[in-house]
């Protein structure tokens, strides 16, 4: 018994020792370290750098050691436009409370304002990153917490880069950031098993969020809106997108959320308000599409033949120009239980279902795939006649496509 | 003039049409806004029947009062008048009353319900038709001494540009499908006012169906105020034209 009680008693000292053994550095123009270089060389692992209020120049600082690099009073590192600010290459590091600015730009390399590479377990939180190139990088890391960032870029149509961005990542966190005027605000590549929320994506020249390969992410709570060409998401299976906003993101090549090749995911309370397409699939399947509001779209869903065993169900439709489009008469998804504005049916047994199927693609919607400028003649009495001559007896209009159950009353949210 | 046109105002009160136009429109707009509970979407079935019913009433109803006060313009060409000046007075007097049926139907119950641009811009191009369609009408009673010959000419005018017109645009994109067409479809339809007013409220109803593809060429032309302007400028030729080419006819006419 005595025995183990001198054992911890020393295990106890030894913990001290390695606490006391973890330093403060200060870095300040009037502090011990006058720059971040001459604090890093001197530290340890385990040691904390506080950096002072004051502007720092920032020629790619290289963090080697595991450190906690903190700010104080938003100290500003300046990289001036000569390369990237701060580069990463240890695990456990942490970067808080800094105003990173100016990177270089470049058409063959891809300089960033925090850049991580092949480090794990590292969190960048609480920065503001200014007229950078790429904001934050991170390539071969896993386990990455980004948080409460906020990101501009330089919004140059061809000089701009993406927001974060990822490859070959695993296990990543990316919560409560601001992404503006960047080419992509979220761009992954073979980033899996991440969860991405409550960010703000906007006006980014491309999209707002852009992943391929992907497998098994969750993103909930996040905005998209107004970005050059919307959301584009392509080859991954297994993603999960909840109660995301995806708005106003118009222009002729412009979706809200556009998937291509995607299979077995959710899709699940998200709003897509004022986008020229709301969602658009390409060669998805087994998709659950439920719970959400389409409003105001151009066209609310365009759905291409080659989509199979997708589920639509619960789904408010609302001012939409067009429900549904698709290219051709194979279908194999279902539509069941939704709410369109549209609907003109009946419903005699009270049971809020209306008794007549709802058939969502409109001859003149089938028109406009293949004649787009009779988009001009969208409303007149002509293409109305046409409409509900065709709704009477179907003939070009895929007759399998529709809803069996019709809602008559909106979904309350 | 203006005498005229108290005469013609006194007697269209008198004679209840319009009346029950006024009412209709009423009933129909309130309705409209009442039901539905967007409303965006109840202008946008506003829309469809304003650009059937506004133009079909006007030409119907100032062809055949026209006609029946064919006597009492024969009476005043008699008089120590100007031709110019009846012809003015009369038109004034129905075109006016049209207006004012179009803004206690529809002006009022938008102002009820749905004061927002889309409504107005709805409204103002409602007005515009029904200026423009009365002075076509006037152009086939001037033009015609027979009656059932106005009234046919006048629904024949009406029946090509709410139906036939487009029926013919869509078969020209459709047999020449393979060349590019925006601009002439563009064209094209700024000579059919019904097209036109149609357009000018479609460009602020759906935006954003019309951002993508072609529809982004016509929503940078005609979306820009500068568009409005000439959309405005046709439909005004629209209206002035007609009425001139009728005050030249009905001056030389032989009654």
């Amino acid at each position: 018994m005595a025995r183990k009680i001198v054992f911890l008693f020393i295990l106890l000292i030894a913990q001290c020792s390695i606490a006391l053994a973890q330093q403060k550095l200060i870095v300040g123009p009037k502090e011990k370290y006058t720059t971040i270089e001459k604090a890093l060389a001197a530290s340890k692992n385990g040691d904390e750098i506080i950096v002072k209020k004051g502007i720092y120049t920032s020629l790619n600082i290289t963090i080697n050691k595991s450190i906690t690099l903190t700010g104080q009073g938003q100290p500003v590192l300046d990289g001036k436009g000569k390369d990237e600010v701060l580069t990463i290459l240890v695990n456990g590091v942490t970067v808080n409370g800094f105003i990173i600015k100016n990177t270089n730009i470049g058409s063959s390399k891809d300089y960033a304002g925090i850049r991580v590479f092949k480090a794990n377990n590292v969190k960048i939180i609480n920065n503001t990153l200014q007229n950078t190139f790429f904001g934050i990088y991170l390539s071969d890391a896993d386990d990455i917490l980004v948080k409460n960032n906020k990101l501009t870029g330089t919004g140059h149509p061809t000089q701009s880069g993406n927001g974060i961005h990822l490859w070959q990542c695993n296990r990543i966190k990316i919560e409560n950031n601001t992404i503006r005027r960047h080419r992509d605000g979220i761009y992954f590549e073979f980033a899996k098993q991440s969860l991405i929320q409550n960010n703000l994506s906007e006006q980014n020249n491309r999209y707002g969020l852009h992943f391929m390969f992907s497998d098994d992410d969750k993103y909930i709570d996040n905005t998209f809106r107004n970005n050059g060409s919307g959301v584009a998401v392509m080859y991954t299976k297994r993603i999960t997108m909840l109660k995301n906003v995806f708005e106003k993101n118009t222009g002729s090549s412009s979706y809200g959320l556009l998937l291509k090749d995607i299979s077995d995911s959710r899709i699940e309370h998200n709003k897509f308000s004022l986008n020229t397409t709301g969602i658009y699939f390409e060669g998805c399947s087994r998709i659950n599409v439920t719970n959400n509001d389409f409003l105001q779209n151009g066209w609310a869903i365009r759905l291409l033949a080659n989509c199979e065993s997708d589920h639509f169900e619960n789904n408010n439709f609302k001012g939409n120009t067009f429900d549904l489009s698709t290219n051709g008469t194979h279908f194999q998804n279902k539509f069941i239980n939704n709410y369109w504005d549209k609907y003109e049916g009946y419903d005699m047994d009270r049971n809020k279902i209306g008794d007549v199927p709802y058939r969502p693609v409109s001859l003149y919607s089938q028109v406009l795939e293949k004649m787009p400028y009779a988009v001009m003649l969208m409303r007149s009495l002509m293409v109305n006649l046409l409409d509900k001559a065709e709704k009477a007896i179907p003939s070009i209009t895929p007759e399998i496509i529709k809803d069996e159950q019709p809602r008559i009353q909106s979904i309350a949210r | 003039m203006l005498k005229v046109t108290k005469y013609v105002l006194h007697d269209i009160v008198r004679n209840k049409i319009l009346i029950a136009y006024t009412v209709f429109l009423f009933v129909l707009s309130c309705c409209m806004f009442y039901l539905d509970e967007n409303p965006d979407k109840a202008v946008s079935s506003l829309l469809t029947i304003i650009n059937i019913i506004v133009p079909l009433v006007s030409m119907i109803f100032t062809t055949s009062y026209f006609y029946n006060s064919y006597e009492f313009i024969e009476l005043l060409v008699a008089q120590p008048l100007k031709r110019t000046n009846i012809l003015l007075g009369e038109y004034i007097g129905i075109a006016g009353s049209l207006t004012v049926a179009l803004i206690i139907g529809l002006g009022i119950p938008i102002c009820m319900y749905a004061l927002n641009p889309l409504a107005l811009t709805l409204f103002y191009t409602g007005i515009l038709l029904s200026l423009i369609f009365t002075s076509l009408a006037f152009l086939c009673s001037v033009a015609t001494r027979d009656k059932a010959k106005g009234m046919g000419l006048s629904l024949l005018i009406w029946f090509f540009f709410s139906v036939i017109y487009d029926g013919l645009i869509l078969g020209i994109l459709y047999s020449f499908s393979d060349y590019p067409l925006e601009k002439t479809v563009l064209v094209l339809t700024a000579f059919n006012p019904i097209d036109l007013g149609r357009i000018i409220v479609m460009l602020q109803m759906d935006v954003s169906a019309l951002m993508g593809y072609t529809g982004a060429l016509y929503k940078t032309i005609l979306g820009t105020n500068w568009g409005l302007f000439i959309s405005v400028a046709i439909l005004l030729v629209w209206f002035i034209v007609p009425l001139l080419i009728c005050v030249k006819i009905f001056k030389k006419k032989n009654l």
